[in-house]
C-alpha cells in the first residue's frame, strides 16, 4: 500500500462514497452541538419531518450565551435565555444528550469533548463552530461546519466534502522557558498568514510538538482555523492514550485495549508526502503578542509595532494602517510599552486546568495592577472544580482576579462579559477581530503566562525575564 | 433550495481584504433562532461612524448601491467563525453572488447551502472590476453559472472554476440532505462494516 499521511488514513476510513469529481460523502463519527449554530438546524429537521440518524453520536452543551456570574439568578438577556431554552427543547425532542447550564460537566464545547473522552483518535468530529479544529490534538479529523451542515449530519451522519490538501508544519527544538503552545501557534500564523492554510489540513510534527502536553496540543490545533486551515492534527502517542484512559465516555476494558491497538497505527508513514511543508525552530519563537485586527498580525514581545511606511506590499500597508488606527497604536513603539486595562484568561484556546495552574503559579504573591480589571473563566465546571480543589481560585482572587463560572465569555462577548469601546485587553482567546470582545474593544492575543504578567504590570512584559 | 443559473445585477464594492465573519455579522445578531431578518446586522459596525450615526462613505449607506445583488470584494473573504448567519445576512440584504479573489473555506461552503454563488476571480481581475464599479454608477455584471463566466458591461468575460458536483446542486437547486438520503443503503452498509472494525465508536451516549 502506498505511504499515507495521518490525514489520508482517517479520510479514507470515512469515505462512504465518492462522486466522479472526487466530491466525497464522508462519514461523521461524532457531532458536538451548542446553542448558537443549532436552532435553525433543528428547525430544518422539524420542517422536513426528519429525525437524527444517530442521536447517540451527538453531545450538546450551551456555552456562548451562558452567564459566568451566579447562575441561580438566571439569564438577564431574554434572547440569550431563549437560545439556551431552545437548545434544551430540541435536545429533549430529538433524544440528544445535553449537559445543561447547571450541570457540573457544562463548559465550552471544545473543552468538554476531550474532558469527557468523547473526542477520540481516528474519528471524524464536527461542530457548528470553527474551533472544532481543537479536537485534532487527539489525531482526529475535526472541523467546523455551518448550520445547514449541522442539520445534514444530524439527518444523515454524513457530510459532502471535497478532499483538502495536506500541510505539514514541523517545529523542531526546545521552546524557551515560559514559552508555550500559544506562542507556537501565533508564530505559525504570523508566518503563514490568516489564509496560508486555506484548503489544507495541517499536521503538526517535530520534536517541539511531541513535547507538548495534550492541553498544549489542543491550544495549537484550536487556532489552526486562524491560519485558514479548517483542521489541524497531531498524531496520537502515549500522552494521548494516557489522557483518554478512564474518561467517562472513553471505551473501557477490552474495548479500550482494542482501540489503543488501532490508535497506535495512526501516524504518517515514513515515506508519505505532504502537499506543502513549513518548518520552524522552537528556539526562534519569542512570547507572542498580536498588535493588529487579525491573528496573523502578531510579533514577539521583544519587537516593536510595525511601521506601514516600511512595507512594500500595498495591501499589507493599507491593512496595517487601518489596523493600527483601530488598535490605537503608534508605529515603532516597543510592544512592552502597550498598556492594557483588561485581562481575560479563558476560551477554548486557553482555559484548561494546565493553563490555570500555570497562570495561578505565576500570580502567586503578586497583585493585579491598579486600574486593571482581570478575570479568569475556567473552560468547564469540572475544570473550575479541579482548580478550586487545588486552591488556584484563592491565588487568583488574592491577586485581584475575578473568578467566574465556565463559558465562552469575553472571547466573543455574547454574554454580559464585554469590552467597552477603546478598552484594551490582553486575552488568551483566539481572535482579535475588530469588535470581537465588544464594539470598539481592542484585543491583544497572548498566552496565559503573558496575560498574567500584563495583569500585574499593567503593560506587556517579556515573560522569559519577568521575575 | 433556490437554484442559481444566471444573474445580471448591480454590483456593490467592498474594497477590503480579510473581511471576517465577525464584521459581516457581529455576535449580538447571532442570538436569533431564525435564518431570516439578519439584514439589520450586516456589516453593522462598519455602517456607523464613531458617534453612532450612519457613515455616508460606507457602500451600504449609499443610494447608488441600493438593490445590489452582487458583492465584489478581495482576498480571504469570510474568514473566522463558521456562522452561517454571514451568508444569511448577505442574502437577506439581497446579495445572491459574492465575487472575491479568494474565500475562507467554511464561508465558501456555507454559500452553496443557501443558493448563493461564491465566485473566485484572479486578483487583478477583481481589482480591474473594482475600479470600474467605483467609477461607473449603475455598474452591472452578468454571472452565468452554466458557462462559469462573469461578463462586464463592455462584453469582457472572465471564467471561474467550480467543482462539478457543487455546480450541479446549485444549478438545479437540489436539497443536499435529500440527495445524501438517496444513498441510505450505502451509509447503512458502511456503518455495519465500521461497527465490526471500530465497535467503540458505536456505543450511544448515556442520555
Amino acid at each position: 500500500m502506498a505511504a499515507q499521511t495521518l490525514f489520508e488514513k482517517i479520510w479514507e476510513s470515512h469515505v462512504v462514497r465518492a462522486e466522479p469529481d472526487g466530491t466525497t460523502l464522508l462519514y461523521i463519527d461524532r457531532q458536538l452541538v451548542h446553542e448558537v449554530t443549532s436552532p435553525q438546524a433543528f428547525e430544518g429537521l422539524k420542517l422536513s419531518g426528519r429525525r437524527p440518524r444517530r442521536p447517540g453520536a451527538t453531545l450538546a452543551v450551551p456555552d456562548h450565551n451562558v452567564p459566568t456570574t451566579d447562575r441561580t439568578l438566571g439569564i438577564a438577556d431574554p434572547l440569550s435565555a431563549k437560545q439556551i431554552l431552545t437548545l434544551e427543547e430540541n435536545c429533549r425532542d430529538f433524544g440528544i444528550t445535553l449537559f445543561g447550564m447547571n450541570d457540573i460537566r457544562q463548559g465550552v464545547v471544545h473543552i468538554i469533548g476531550p474532558e469527557q473522552g468523547f473526542t477520540l483518535p481516528g474519528t471524524t468530529i464536527v461542530c457548528g463552530d470553527s474551533h472544532t479544529s481543537t479536537h485534532g490534538a487527539f489525531g482526529a479529523l475535526a472541523f467546523g461546519i455551518g448550520t445547514s451542515e449541522v442539520e445534514h449530519v444530524l439527518a444523515t451522519q454524513c457530510l459532502v466534502q471535497k478532499r483538502p490538501k495536506t500541510m505539514e508544519v514541523r517545529v523542531e527544538g526546545m521552546l524557551s522557558d515560559r514559552c508555550s503552545a500559544k506562542d507556537v501557534i501565533l508564530a505559525i500564523i504570523g508566518k503563514i498568514g490568516t489564509a496560508g492554510g486555506t484548503g489544507y489540513v495541517i499536521e503538526y510534527t517535530g520534536s517541539a510538538i511531541r513535547a507538548l502536553s495534550m492541553e498544549g496540543r489542543m491550544t495549537l490545533c484550536n487556532m489552526s482555523i486562524e491560519g485558514g486551515a479548517r483542521a489541524g492534527m497531531v498524531a496520537p502517542d502515549e500522552n494521548t492514550i494516557a489522557y483518554i484512559k478512564g474518561r467517562p465516555l472513553a471505551p473501557k476494558g477490552k474495548l479500550f485495549e482494542q482501540a489503543v491497538q488501532a490508535w497506535q497505527q495512526l501516524k504518517t508513514d515514513a515515506n508519505a508526502t505532504y502537499d506543502m511543508t513549513v518548518t520552524m525552530r522552537a528556539e526562534d519563537i519569542a512570547p507572542q503578542v498580536s498588535w493588529g485586527t487579525n491573528p496573523g498580525m502578531v510579533t514577539g514581545v521583544d519587537q516593536r509595532v510595525p511601521d506601514p511606511r516600511a512595507m512594500t506590499d500595498e495591501n499589507q500597508r493599507q491593512a496595517t494602517v487601518r489596523a493600527l488606527e483601530y488598535m490605537g497604536l503608534i508605529p515603532n513603539m516597543p510592544m512592552t510599552d502597550i498598556k492594557i486595562d483588561t485581562v481575560f484568561i479563558g476560551s477554548c484556546t486557553n482555559s484548561r486546568i494546565e493553563d490555570l495552574r500555570l497562570a495561578a503559579n505565576l500570580v502567586k504573591g503578586k497583585s493585579v495592577a491598579t486600574g486593571v480589571r482581570a478575570m479568569v473563566v475556567p473552560g468547564s465546571g469540572l475544570v473550575k472544580q479541579q482548580a478550586e480543589q487545588e486552591g488556584l481560585d484563592r491565588l487568583f482572587k488574592e491577586a485581584g482576579f475575578e473568578w467566574r463560572e465556565a463559558g465562552c465569555s469575553m472571547c466573543l462577548a455574547m454574554n454580559a462579559d464585554v469590552l467597552q469601546p477603546g478598552e484594551r485587553c490582553a486575552s488568551t482567546s483566539n481572535r482579535n477581530f475588530e469588535g470581537r470582545q465588544g464594539a470598539g474593544g481592542r484585543t491583544h492575543l497572548v498566552s496565559p503566562a503573558m496575560a498574567v504578567a500584563a495583569a500585574v504590570e499593567g503593560h506587556f512584559v517579556d515573560i522569559r525575564t519577568w521575575a | 433550495m433556490e437554484s442559481f443559473t444566471t444573474l445580471t445585477g448591480l454590483v456593490a464594492p467592498l474594497d477590503r481584504v480579510n473581511v471576517d465573519t465577525d464584521q459581516i455579522i457581529p455576535k449580538q445578531f447571532l442570538k436569533t433562532i431564525k435564518r431570516t431578518g439578519l439584514r439589520e446586522g450586516l456589516f453593522y459596525d462598519w455602517r456607523k461612524q464613531k458617534d453612532g450615526t450612519q457613515d455616508p462613505a460606507f457602500f451600504l449607506n449609499q443610494a447608488r448601491f441600493q438593490g445590489a445583488t452582487i458583492l465584489l470584494t478581495r482576498d480571504n473573504f469570510g474568514c473566522g467563525s463558521s456562522r452561517e448567519h454571514a451568508p444569511w445576512a448577505l442574502l437577506d440584504q439581497g446579495f445572491r453572488c459574492v465575487i472575491a479573489s479568494s474565500f475562507a473555506d467554511i464561508f465558501y461552503n456555507n454559500c452553496f447551502q443557501n443558493g448563493m454563488l461564491p465566485v473566485v476571480l484572479k486578483a487583478d481581475e477583481v481589482l480591474a472590476i473594482m475600479k470600474d464599479v467605483l467609477a461607473t454608477p449603475g455598474y452591472q455584471l452578468t454571472v452565468d453559472l452554466g458557462n462559469q463566466t462573469v461578463t462586464t458591461p463592455d462584453g469582457t468575460s472572465f471564467r471561474f472554476e467550480i467543482d462539478p458536483f457543487r455546480k450541479d446542486c446549485l444549478y438545479r437547486g437540489l436539497d443536499a440532505i435529500g440527495l445524501t438520503l438517496q444513498h441510505e443503503a450505502t451509509i447503512a452498509a458502511y456503518e455495519t462494516r465500521r461497527k465490526a472494525e471500530v465497535p467503540w465508536l458505536f456505543a450511544d451516549l448515556p442520555s
